[in-house]
């Protein structure tokens, strides 16, 4: 019955190189890191972005087989090309799913998502809204510039109303959506605002969320030169604009509180609005293994099958 | 069984026992009045008296119930098909009896619940009718209402009584089937059973009993096509799939999620199908393949990650458990009508594998196959089953576990230098290095959607992507060359040849039994391979004056089904012409053999 091809194919031999231990290795450079020329036009607000993954990665001294960076589509989402380690560049709006099933599948990984307002609000909202309620564990960063960038300047579901864009010539009309608000009540575990213009802060929500266990999202204020420049001006100081972070006496695990700062008008505050603890999915999921698996202890894959074959005559 | 069951009862009233090799026995009900379960024990029973069986059954659509039915065809040779016209038709109420007497043979036997079936005299002639007060005896065994619980199992005595069978085996199935469960439910079920079997059948004239079987190839199991599938996934080495619900494609999906933390791995209920075959590809891309599955609707959403993972040369398997379409369509009707979006779904030039499983037992090596396939080739792969051979039941070999179970876990193992896409590869055949694997070299690669070069970095050269897409489509060609070409069920020459695909396999091979036996010139094949198609067909073909492909499909607009259009386009002969039909039921040998006069009567059509 068995057909010829349901052999497992043979896997090739490798070359083994045994790496130093952890401790020994020298992080990786920037140099290390680069890989394509990132194709962004020049002062587009994402060089930084990705600039700040770098330095994420050299500080934390996270290696080349630890990590995937995974996005969709648009100009943002090109980010795993600059990045020289694994990644998946992967079609619109569906990177959040995609880096769940990696999340899931490899405990050893950190997963690392990169993407724009419409890959995650529009075309991929619904993943976002789930992939925080599962609170599976990963890094999200949206690279937040109120519009669509990739394809030439349209409405996107952040912009807000009056904008003009090439599908709203008169102004866009429709309430825009509210990244914090809408990550809150979708039920993610760490939610931070930061912007481009602020390296060090963006640094340092990037380790924040990095460091929760759990879903940590990141709206990053990222500036289109191109489509739609000067967005952000009243948030970058620089540009006169005001760089307020969180209250001081903000309680991060408040989440009616989140929520009201989440409510103050541009360009509202600067940091992490919601943290709390709740059990990821990976590690429900895991002890859901644990406990089966403690019911067939000692016993090899194929006889796990046998008993349920021997309940099947 | 015999074609004439109407004999002369013997002296005193003592039915006569006759010898019979197989036998038909459609019971009809509602839904909720447990005549799966009375199968389900009949085939069970098949299974542990090494007799083949084969189990049909039609299910409404909708939960509150409704009319059901459940054939169970039980032979001591082999079955091949679950049969075309019962020999029993059990009725449980008026409406099983008038809209299920036309299946019944000319002779046959009709049990009926004298509680709620009027016999109609004007049938009473053509067919032997048997009235037991089903409901009531039910009541009087066990107690309280007969209305769903008992009187199936106290019918499942009566055929027990009837045909014979091994009251020790049943009652033992019958009791594991109970077990756990509170012992006063065991109880009223054994007693619901004895009191059906020990129940005088009256006038019955004849009762039966199976010839010794000639099946004595070792130890059978029972299962239906999905948990044939379901195993076989597992036992393929796939530890991670998403999924979302949909008739009938759901329960693979929930034996996976029950089953795969046993062995470590998981199954994810997802918020749609395209989240659904995206984490799938997750734990493709994580290293190991993946499974994601649906039926027409959910497939449809995947088209476009399933485009992903040909460009991106990701393996994964995709199972495809059809139904009546299109959009909702006839949700618990089966159909061969997704073979188009298996082989064409999608967008731009995709090649993807397509096999189709042709019966339960092949569900389960199917599965291994798709998974060997996909990893092999780096290439997504789609199962295409369908809902008559997802719920039907049949016993099998048992496939031996130890030998059959593999390993597939993600190796990552660091490599010197590593190019995803390596167009030096003459075959095309290239691996997927999953995360975590340390490339010595510095380079990594990108797992992508855009066109790229050889690291998975994107290219506009129109060189580039000349050979990245004949690239894909060389994988493929490989592949093909491997199959093997399916074998001819009859002579390799002939008036006519039947060619099918998937759950028809049964009655296409009784046809040609049937038609042989009347003196015609009638051969098959069937194909699994659908997509690459194995070689050597034109071979078949030429052997034979008409070749009709049979699947459950419309015609077309140019009058022939979707495994025909392929198969035409592919040989350009006009000797091949379909034998469709689209009533949501699985063929019959008849049905199959009147179409096939038909067609060589009208000679070749001119188009
Ligand atoms: C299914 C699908 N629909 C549409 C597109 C076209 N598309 C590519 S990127 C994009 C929008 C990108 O906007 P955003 O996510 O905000 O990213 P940005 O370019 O602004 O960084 C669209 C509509 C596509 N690639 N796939
Ligand atoms: S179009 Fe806008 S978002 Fe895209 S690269 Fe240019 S500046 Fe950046
Ligand atoms: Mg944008």
């Amino acid at each position: 019955m068995s057909s010829p091809l349901a052999e497992a194919p043979v896997r090739s031999g490798n070359i083994v190189a045994v790496p130093l231990p952890d401790s020994e290795r020298k992080p990786l450079s920037k140099k290390e890191l680069s890989a394509d020329q990132p194709t962004w036009c020049p002062g587009c607000g994402d060089f930084s972005v990705l600039a700040l993954y770098f330095k994420l990665i050299e500080k934390r001294k996270l290696w080349h087989e630890k990590i995937t960076t995974i996005a969709g589509i648009g100009c943002s989402s090109r980010f795993p090309y600059f990045v020289q380690a694994h990644g998946a560049h992967y079609i619109h709006g569906r990177a959040l799913p995609f880096a769940s099933g990696v999340s899931l599948s490899r405990p050893d990984l950190h997963v690392f998502v990169f993407g724009g307002d419409g890959d995650a609000f529009s075309i991929g909202g619904n993943h976002f809204n789930h992939t925080a309620r599962k609170n599976i564990k990963m890094t999200y960063v949206v690279m937040d510039n109120w519009v669509y960038g990739l394809t030439k300047k349209q409405t996107s579901p952040t912009s807000p109303t009056g904008f003009k864009s090439k599908t709203d010539v008169w102004g866009s009309m429709d309430q825009p959506i509210n990244p914090m608000k809408q990550a809150i009540s979708a039920g993610a575990t760490f939610v931070a605002r930061t912007t481009h213009t602020n390296p060090n802060h963006v640094l340092q929500m990037m380790e924040a969320a990095m460091d929760h266990d759990g879903f940590g999202f990141i709206e990053c204020l990222s500036e289109c030169v191109e489509f739609y420049e000067g967005a952000f001006d009243a948030s970058n100081p620089r540009k006169g604009g005001a760089f307020n972070t969180v209250p001081a006496d903000h309680a991060v695990t408040d989440e009616m509180a989140a929520y009201k700062i989440a409510d103050s008008a541009f360009p509202g505050y600067f940091g992490i609005y919601y943290n709390v603890d709740r059990p990821t999915k990976n590690a429900n999921e895991a002890k859901i293994n644990a406990s089966n698996q403690e019911k067939v202890k000692g016993l090899k894959d194929w006889q796990i099958l046998q008993k349920n074959f021997d309940r099947l005559k | 069984m015999s074609e004439a069951t109407i004999a002369a009862p013997t002296a005193g009233g003592v039915p006569k026992v006759s010898k019979i090799s197989e036998t038909i026995i459609r019971i009809a009900g509602n839904s909720q009045d447990g005549i799966q379960a009375i199968g389900g024990f009949l085939a069970r029973l098949a299974g542990r008296s090494e007799q083949e069986v084969m189990t049909f059954m039609t299910i409404p659509s909708t939960i509150s119930g409704g009319p059901s039915i459940f054939q169970v065809r039980i032979g001591s040779g082999e079955v091949l098909s679950s049969g075309d016209d019962a020999d029993v038709l059990l009725a449980f109420y008026q409406h099983s009896y008038e809209d299920h007497i036309s299946s019944l043979k000319k002779g046959g036997i009709v049990l009926y619940d004298s509680d709620h079936v009027d016999p109609k005299p004007e049938w009473e002639k053509d067919y032997h009718h048997v009235g037991v007060p089903i409901s009531g005896l039910t009541v009087e065994a066990i107690g309280g209402t007969a209305k769903d619980k008992g009187k199936n199992i106290f019918t499942l005595g009566l055929v027990a009584k009837m045909f014979d069978l091994n009251v020790a085996k049943l009652t033992q199935l019958v009791s594991e089937r109970f077990t756990g469960k509170d012992t006063s439910v065991l109880n009223n079920a054994l007693a619901a059973f004895h009191a059906g079997y020990s129940h005088s059948l009256g006038n019955v004239l004849e009762t039966f009993q199976f010839v010794e079987s000639q099946k004595k190839d070792g130890q059978q199991v029972v299962m239906n096509g999905n948990e044939a599938l379901a195993y076989g996934l597992i036992a393929a080495g796939v530890r991670f799939g998403a999924g979302y619900p949909i008739t009938p494609w759901s329960d693979v999906m929930e034996i996976l999620r029950r089953e795969l933390p046993k062995y470590g791995g998981m199954f994810i209920q997802c918020e749609d199908e395209i989240a659904s075959i995206s984490m799938a590809l997750g734990g493709s891309y994580a290293g190991r393949v993946s499974v994601t599955g649906s039926s027409g609707p959910g497939i449809s959403l995947k088209t476009e990650a399933l485009g992903w993972a040909v460009m991106a040369e990701m393996p994964l398997v995709i199972c495809d458990i059809q139904r009546g379409g299109p959009s909702t369509g006839m949700p618990t009707n089966v159909e061969q009508s997704d073979l188009n979006i298996a082989v064409f779904g999608g967008h731009g030039d995709s090649p993807r594998v397509v096999i189709a499983p042709a019966n339960v037992e092949d569900c389960f090596y199917t599965a291994i196959e798709a998974v060997n396939i996909a990893r092999e080739y780096s290439v997504p792969v789609i199962i295409l089953s369908d809902q008559a051979i997802a719920t039907r039941i049949e016993a099998f070999t048992e496939p031996n576990l130890e030998k059959v179970c593999q390993d597939i876990s993600p190796d990552l193992t660091p490599v010197l230098d590593h190019k995803p896409y390596d167009l030096s590869v003459a075959s095309g055949v290239t691996h997927h290095r999953a995360p975590g694997t340390k490339i010595q070299s510095g380079k990594y690669p990108i797992a992508t959607g855009l066109e790229h070069d050889e690291l998975g970095h994107p290219t506009g050269s129109p060189k580039l992507h000349m050979q990245m897409v004949s690239k894909r489509r060389k994988k493929l060609q490989v592949l093909a060359a491997k199959l093997p070409t399916p074998a001819l069920y009859g002579p390799s020459e002939g008036n006519v040849l039947l060619v099918g695909w998937g759950s028809t396999q049964g009655p296409l091979k009784e046809a040609v039994d049937r038609a042989r036996t009347a003196g015609d010139s009638v051969s098959s094949i069937h194909i699994k391979h659908l997509n690459p198609l194995p070689p050597g067909l034109e071979d078949i073909f030429a052997g034979f004056n008409h070749v009709f492909v049979v699947e459950m499909n419309d015609e077309g607009i140019y009058g022939y089904g979707q495994l025909a259009g392929l198969l035409r386009a592919r040989y350009c002969d006009p000797k091949i012409r379909g034998i469709t039909k689209t009533d949501g039921l699985t063929f019959k040998v008849k049905e199959i053999l009147e179409r096939a006069k038909s067609n060589v009567a009208a000679g070749l059509r001119k188009l």
